[in-house]
């Protein structure tokens, strides 16, 4: 049998074999000890490179709140859905329930994903609620993510959204104070240190390399009420007139704070589907319009200030038209001869351009540079125009006599609006601030206070009988304003049928309070003046705005028999 | 009687009513106890592996059952009866080769898998026992080493099974039946000239294999295994990224369940093939050094088994099985830490997959049998 075989050489062989096992065996432990001493290191970092990521995790923005800390800008906390579109690809048979579920249209989906295969980030949609987006994840599809984002919500909506502006679906400030006040809101992002497996998807939350920092709290000095009630005037105004836009500013005078400022037409700042630039654009502080009758207060301080007028200085303003050159100045009557006072009550053009032209060059150029008019108010708004006002002594006479009742210079309803309140607050001028303020501001002195509170008896004047104003008067209250019916310069000349309404005024007139101003732009209902277009919001809103800050009713020392001292020489026409 | 005295022979009477059970069973305690401990490190390293997929751990654990049934029976069988049913064993794998290139199931690219309706078989397996028993049964038939006519009609044997497997194609698997064949040659007394020459002969027709017999695939991964960092996203992902799991486990590893490579799925065929790199990612440098003891002992305790047997046969068969066990874990631990290109061969005995470790098994139940038959035949 082979089992004779000599088997001495097969275990000389095994030996051989042995040893060649052997030696294998080393070379496989030599490699062992290659990868897990020598190159450990490398390997390691490799293998961490692969599945460690850091990522930002998004700050919360801000609140924005008026100036009761109620909220007006509100970030609440959504999810946006990104994919990887190479490896997303691999469920494309699952992409159609992805697009039921976040209410895509499939082939733009596809489109867009597809399109983009060489990138590693794509959105598929942004800002969903926390809830739909577990839904999506639950889907379970390799290459989709999530990213936390904060969702800025508006809860005044159109009220306010003209003041607060919006965000961009990035979180940053694109209009308005979020956009003025943007640092302030923004938080400043932190740094996490994440665990991704090989499809991308964040398997687990290591560390926080940097906390998050949320932004700060802004408060406004809105009063949400106030804005709320003047936005609900200005509307309807605006809709009963037809007029294409309107706005009303309300500012704290002692303070220089805006209550409210409300624009029509509005835009409701939650949904970005709609935005118009026309309708987006803060009115109140970007756009300028010559303020017409609503000048003239200034005009009589000019003439005060000058010495040359007193309140009951005699204008003649027969025949109602003034003839300078080839321009002739209308009254909308003869009122014949009238006082100062009785200029303004009836608001004269004719008696303001005499006025003027009697004072010296530049003495209307001083005061409405003084009260604001040209510059910034400084309220730091994004946008803010500064008006037109040019030196007077390079005016021509008709346009020094244009310039006191309020053509020739451009302002913004908000300078206006702080114009006013240097009447309300005996000539100081405040800056005006969107934040609110605490304690008095000191302002600087422009006007003497003495001719400012004649000048302000005057106005009350203009809302008591006989005046163009009488329709915002307020009840218990006395109330002191101007109306201005402005002629619209368009191409070739001012329009005869296009026309900003305006009021500006001040409440109580006693120890004036508020001051506001309100313009209607282009009222196509017939009705057109200022006193009865704007002056019946100023009231209501006013009135409402009064009793809100629990200011007394001031009627009781109404001073009927001042008001008559300055109408006596008027020869008591009405 | 001066030999009983000696304490060896005073050990062997005291455990020798233990012993006697255990021959009378026919199992070999160091082999069967290494192979318990190699199959619970399996079921444990799974576990992690398969991301705690209990019903994976299940399946496996009933496979190795079963292998383990099927060992034990095996070393029931006289070798003598071993060697009788050799040739036709071998016919039957040879059969069933063919019968799978013609009328195959396509599986993972491949047609290897033969439906006998009940279940599914790779034939091929069977080969890496049959061929290594056909060719030793084949030599002891008459002296050795054998004469040039046998050696030239055991390359036949040789080669015919291992270009069948090869044309499924399956690498791996012909690679490990065509180095059982060459084992059985080698420890049959093959002229060291011959092998030299044949060694040779191989280098240089590398060229002629690497053009027209190698597919695409194959190629490809050799050129990859030799520079990873030509395709890392591509063929060489493989490579870099169980390289990265080995290195990154350091000296102590990152503790089970804790391989971040693995579990984040960065790890290719992480259960099956690449098994190892998920060990040596969790236990560390000490972990595979303790792995690769077990399995060093096993072999040792095979070759023992081989030079303590009898007759030619079971000479030849045993050193083959254990050499070719070695092979297994040289190729895939070779493969998995980038010395050797990406051949699928599974970690014996620890990989997930079932075929492989019934045949494996039942290797070890030959060398058993062989172990435990001994005395039986000497006396």
């Amino acid at each position: 049998m082979s089992d004779k075989a000599p088997t001495t050489v097969s275990r000389f062989r095994l030996k051989v074999v042995t040893g060649a096992v052997v030696l294998a065996s080393v070379i496989l432990l030599w490699r062992a000890v290659d990868l897990h001493v020598f190159r450990k290191d490398f390997l390691q970092d490799q293998g961490d490179a692969r599945y460690l990521r850091e990522q930002p995790i998004a700050a919360h923005r801000g609140m924005i709140t008026d100036r009761n800390g109620e909220p007006l800008a509100i970030s609440t906390p959504v999810d946006s859905v990104w994919v990887q579109p190479k490896t997303f690809s691999t469920a494309y048979s699952e992409w159609p329930k992805v697009a039921r579920l976040l209410d895509l249209d499939l082939q733009k989906m596809q489109r867009k994903v597809l399109q983009r295969k060489d990138r590693e980030f794509v959105y598929l949609k942004r800002h969903i609620t926390p809830a739909l987006a577990q839904k999506v994840m639950d889907l379970k599809l390799p290459g989709i993510s999530l990213q936390r984002e904060y969702h800025r919500y508006y809860p005044a909506g159109e009220v306010t959204a003209h003041v607060i502006g919006f965000t961009n679906v990035d979180d940053k400030g694109q209009e308005g104070l979020e956009l003025a006040y943007d640092n302030w809101l923004r938080g400043v992002p932190g740094r996490q240190r994440v665990l991704k497996d090989r499809l991308g998807r964040v398997v687990r939350h290591l560390e926080q390399l940097k906390k998050p920092e949320s932004g700060k709290i802004l408060q406004l000095s809105l009063d949400r009420r106030l804005q709320y009630l003047a936005y609900r005037e200005l509307k309807r105004a605006v809709l009963r007139h037809k007029a294409r836009s309107g706005s009303a500013v309300v500012l704290d005078v002692q303070t220089g704070e805006v209550l409210a400022m409300v624009n029509q037409p509005s835009y409701n700042p939650n949904d970005r589907g709609q935005f118009k630039s026309s309708h987006t654009r803060n009115r109140a502080v970007t756009d300028v319009f010559e303020p017409g009758s609503a000048i003239k207060p200034f005009t009589v301080v000019a003439a005060l200030q000058s010495g040359r007028f007193r309140p009951g200085s005699m204008v003649d303003t027969a025949p109602g038209r003034f003839r300078l050159g080839r321009a002739v100045i209308h009254d909308v009557r003869n009122y014949g001869r009238i006082n100062v006072a009785t200029v303004l009550q009836k608001s004269s053009n004719v008696g303001a351009s005499k006025i003027a032209l009697a004072l010296p060059v530049d003495a209307l150029w001083k005061v409405n540079d003084r009260v604001g008019f040209g510059m910034s108010t400084g309220s730091g708004f994004p946008g803010e125009a500064g008006g037109l006002l040019s030196r007077s002594h390079r005016l021509r006479e008709i346009e020094r006599a244009t310039l006191a009742y309020g053509y020739g210079l451009s302002v913004t309803p908000l300078q206006l609006a702080r114009a006013y309140s240097v009447l309300a607050s005996d000539g100081i001028l405040r800056p005006v601030s969107f934040l609110r303020v605490s304690g008095p501001v000191a302002g600087r002195r422009v006007i003497r206070a003495d001719i400012v509170k004649q000048v302000r008896r005057m106005l009350e004047m203009v809302v008591q009988p006989g005046g163009t104003g009488t329709r915002a008067q307020i009840a218990g209250y006395r109330v002191a304003g101007k109306t201005g019916t402005v002629k619209k310069a368009t191409t070739g000349g001012y329009s005869e049928d296009r026309y900003i309404a305006v009021f500006a005024g001040i409440a109580p007139a006693s120890q004036p309070r508020l001051a506001m101003v309100v313009t209607i732009n282009e009222p196509r209902n017939g009705v057109y003046y200022g006193g009865e277009v704007a002056a019946p919001v100023f009231s209501r809103v006013m009135a409402g705005a009064l009793r809100m800050l629990g200011v007394a009713p001031d009627e009781s020392d109404n001073p009927g028999l001042q008001l008559a001292a300055f109408a006596r020489p008027a020869g008591g026409r009405p | 009687m001066s030999l009983l005295n000696s304490p060896q022979y005073a050990d062997e009477n005291k455990l020798s009513a233990g012993r006697r059970i255990l021959q009378q069973l026919h199992i070999d305690l160091p082999l069967l106890l290494s192979l318990l401990i190699l199959a619970g490190t399996s079921l444990f390293v799974l576990y992690s592996a398969g991301d705690r997929n209990m019903e994976l751990i299940t399946r496996q654990g009933v496979r190795l059952m079963l292998a383990f049934i099927v060992m034990l029976a095996i070393a029931q069988l006289n070798p003598a009866t071993i060697r009788f049913w050799s040739p036709w064993l071998f016919g039957l794998g040879l059969i069933m080769l063919i019968a799978v290139l013609l009328a195959g199931e396509i599986g993972k690219g491949a047609q290897r898998w033969l439906d006998l309706g009940l279940f599914r078989f790779q034939p091929s397996e069977i080969m890496k026992i049959a061929l290594p028993m056909m060719m030793a049964w084949y030599l002891s038939e008459a002296s050795i080493p054998p004469s040039l006519k046998r050696l030239i009609l055991a390359t036949l044997i040789l080669i015919t099974p291992t270009l069948l497997v090869a044309k499924q194609p399956d690498l791996g698997t012909a690679l490990l039946i065509a180095s059982a064949g060459i084992f059985v040659l080698l420890l049959a007394g093959l002229s060291w000239r011959l092998v030299f020459g044949v060694l040779i002969l191989l280098a240089a027709t590398t060229p002629v294999v690497w053009n027209y017999l190698l597919h695409d695939y194959q190629r490809n991964r050799i050129l990859t295994f030799i520079n990873p960092q030509n395709d890392p996203l591509g063929a060489g992902y493989h490579i870099i990224q169980s390289t990265i799991a080995i290195g990154s486990g350091g000296v102590y590893g990152k503790g089970w369940l804790n391989g971040t490579q693995s579990h984040l799925d960065f790890l290719p065929e992480r259960s099956t093939d690449f098994v190892f790199a998920v060990f040596a990612e969790e236990f560390g440098f000490l972990g595979i050094l303790l792995l690769l003891m077990i399995y060093v002992f096993i072999i040792s305790r095979g070759l023992y088994i081989a030079a303590q047997a009898q007759d030619t046969f079971s000479r030849l068969l045993a050193g083959s099985l254990t050499l070719t066990f070695f092979v297994y874990l040289f190729v895939n631990i070779g493969m998995v830490s980038g010395l050797l290109p990406v051949v699928g061969v599974p970690l014996p005995l620890v990989s997930y997959g079932g075929t492989s470790v019934v045949t494996l098994m039942a290797a070890f139940g030959i060398l058993m049998s062989i172990q435990t038959h001994r005395k039986l035949i000497a006396y």
